[in-house]
């Protein structure tokens, strides 16, 4: 038996601790059933991305993780303890970044990390240690003493991050965290998560946005109407689902013919959405061509790969859920 | 244990912070307010109303006791009514408080810690004040400001209950309108309520929180301490049950 073999550990043995298992959890209000039955990890260090339409569940589920809902049904542990008996214990480790800011207004935005600092129990002087350093991380050491009301939407979203990180979280919860922002704020928040998972953070997000979903996540679970209907790495879903590439046509009052005659040829659904018309197709080359030896119009016709949002709208549906 | 009770100072703290930064702006109609009062009530009116021998001949120092036990009132009241709803439903900080380890009992017994304060506060300017008006200036003011947060207690409690229940910030003008207003006029504070209403109408008002505070401000400042112990467990029994319920519905509501 060599050294080396006793030595380097198996694949089982390094598997990383969990830090959130939800088996089968539930929350139902009266009649209507919120999150339906959905089981689930969370590893140390990865970032979660939980996709769903509005009414989805995501945000139900994060509630539950952070104790402030009460699960109807289930089991839910998180970092080996139980769900509610430990509320405070489990709170204490986590990090909490909700779809709204509420953000204290009446203090300054110092105040905010403080005093956040001192609900997880951190001393004054820590509390005080803490609140700089995260001005710093946030980019708010100019805005310290200023209040909160007095903030613009993009160094809001900051600080509600920053105060989410004050009790140095083994896991952060993030609902929507970059929902409603533009562009710049967005690609900010979205260094400021790379930073944290570059330290080695443990993050659960939900999003709606598939770009960010790709860039920032490790694992994706996809919700629909309470369940879980898919789960794994953005490019193993959409490779296991779904053909490599996508030809799209724009119609504008043009015939639909060759779409459908591809879809046909290539034995894939034909998905037409307004004046856009859609194939899946294993080689994108090959269909691009046929389609516009069928009169495709060569201007409005492309080839794409496959991406999330495909994935996405294939599994939760086209419709309009509001 | 522990836990809880540095939570609930940590809510109080908030609440602290947030005073520290503005406590001037209330401070001058703090002072004025009871002077006003003592002046007009006290000096003015009270000139004709004890003219013939009522009240011996003193209105001022008949209604001092019970204008300090209303303005407890108000000091507590004010803040577990508008002030928590607008931190419930507007700014929705309390979500973001309850996703630390702080919980929303802290939460809802923090502002009860923080309204008694601030009732001792707002009683308490007002107590110093009535000293130019003819309070003596003994041990007894110390057992005033006890019974000053007696009543910030029981208001706090009743203002929490409240506020747990109402959908709308509209219906506070019920709370205050329909109910501590009639308080601060039927409440012996400026005439003995059981002489002039039928004895029905007098025990309802005998029952209410008011009334009971004002006894306890008048035996703790003038009556050498008779009956205090009843009004203080009076008021103690009902802050406390007005408080459990609060905590309970608050819970109810926020944890959902």
């Amino acid at each position: 038996m060599g050294v080396s073999a006793m030595t380097t550990p198996t694949p089982e043995a390094i598997s990383t601790p969990t830090v959130v298992r939800a088996t089968n959890l539930s929350k139902r209000y009266g009649s209507f059933t919120a999150v339906d039955g959905v089981t689930f990890e969370v590893h140390q260090g990865e970032v979660l991305g939980l996709l769903g339409p509005n009414g989805a569940g995501k945000s139900t589920t994060m509630r539950m993780l952070y104790q402030v809902t009460p699960p109807s049904g289930g089991e839910l542990e998180l970092f080996g303890m139980r769900s509610g008996q430990d509320a405070r214990r489990i709170k204490g480790r986590l990090g909490v970044v909700p779809q709204i800011d509420n953000l204290d207004e009446e203090l300054s935005v110092r105040d905010n990390l403080r005093i956040t600092a001192r609900y997880h129990g951190l001393t004054p002087a820590e509390s005080r240690r803490k609140a700089e350093e995260l001005l710093a991380f946030a980019e708010l050491d100019a805005k310290a003493t200023v209040e909160v009301r007095a903030l613009s939407g993009g160094m809001k979203r900051r600080l509600t991050l920053a105060r989410g990180l004050v009790a140095d979280p083994d896991l952060v919860i993030l609902d929507e965290p970059t929902t409603g922002l533009d562009p710049q704020v967005r690609l900010t928040l979205w260094d400021k998560m790379d930073d944290l998972k570059r330290r080695g953070a443990t993050l659960l997000m939900s999003t709606h946005y598939m770009d960010e979903a790709e860039r920032l996540c490790d694992r994706l679970l996809i919700m629909d109407g309470g369940r879980i209907v898919a789960e794994g790495t953005p490019r193993g879903l959409i490779h296991a689902s779904l053909p490599p590439f996508v030809v799209e046509g724009r119609l504008i009052g043009g015939d639909d013919t060759p779409f459908r005659a591809l879809a046909v040829e290539e034995a894939r659904d034909f998905v037409r959405s307004g004046d856009r018309v859609s194939v899946f197709v294993r080689d994108g080359a090959d269909a691009l061509a046929r389609v516009l030896e069928g009169g495709a119009d060569a201007d409005r016709t492309f080839v794409r790969p496959s991406n999330l949002e495909d994935l996405f709208l294939r599994l939760t549906g086209h419709g309009l859920r509001e | 244990m522990t836990g809880h009770l540095a939570s609930i100072g940590r809510v109080w703290l908030r609440n602290a912070w947030v005073y520290r930064d503005r406590w001037y702006y209330g401070l001058l109609p703090n002072f004025f307010e009871p002077v006003f009062y003592l002046l007009g009530m006290g000096v003015g009116l009270g000139f004709y109303v004890s003219t013939g021998g009522a009240f011996d001949g003193d209105y001022l120092s008949f209604i001092i006791p019970g204008l300090i036990a209303a303005a407890a009132m108000n000091g507590a009241s004010f803040e577990t009514t508008y002030n928590v709803f607008v931190k419930l439903h507007f700014g929705k900080i309390y979500d973001a408080t309850i996703a630390t380890p702080v919980g929303i009992e802290d939460v809802t017994l923090g502002e009860a810690t923080w309204a008694i304060t601030r009732a001792v506060i707002y009683g308490g300017v007002f107590l110093l004040v009535t000293l130019a008006f003819g309070t003596a200036f003994d041990a007894r003011l110390l057992g005033a400001l006890a019974a000053i947060a007696l009543v910030g207690f029981a208001f706090s409690a009743l203002g929490l209950a409240f506020t747990s229940v109402v959908p709308t910030i509209d219906l506070f003008s019920y709370y205050f309108t329909l109910f501590l207003t009639p308080s601060f006029l039927f409440s012996d504070i400026f005439f003995p309520v059981a002489e002039r209403f039928p004895p029905v109408l007098a025990t309802v008002a005998e029952f209410t929180p008011l009334y009971r505070s004002v006894q306890l401000m008048r035996g703790t400042m003038q009556n050498g301490g008779e009956g205090v112990l009843l009004d203080a467990g009076y008021l103690l029994a009902f802050g406390t049950a007005f408080l459990a319920f609060a905590v309970w519905r608050m819970r109810k509501r926020m944890i959902q």
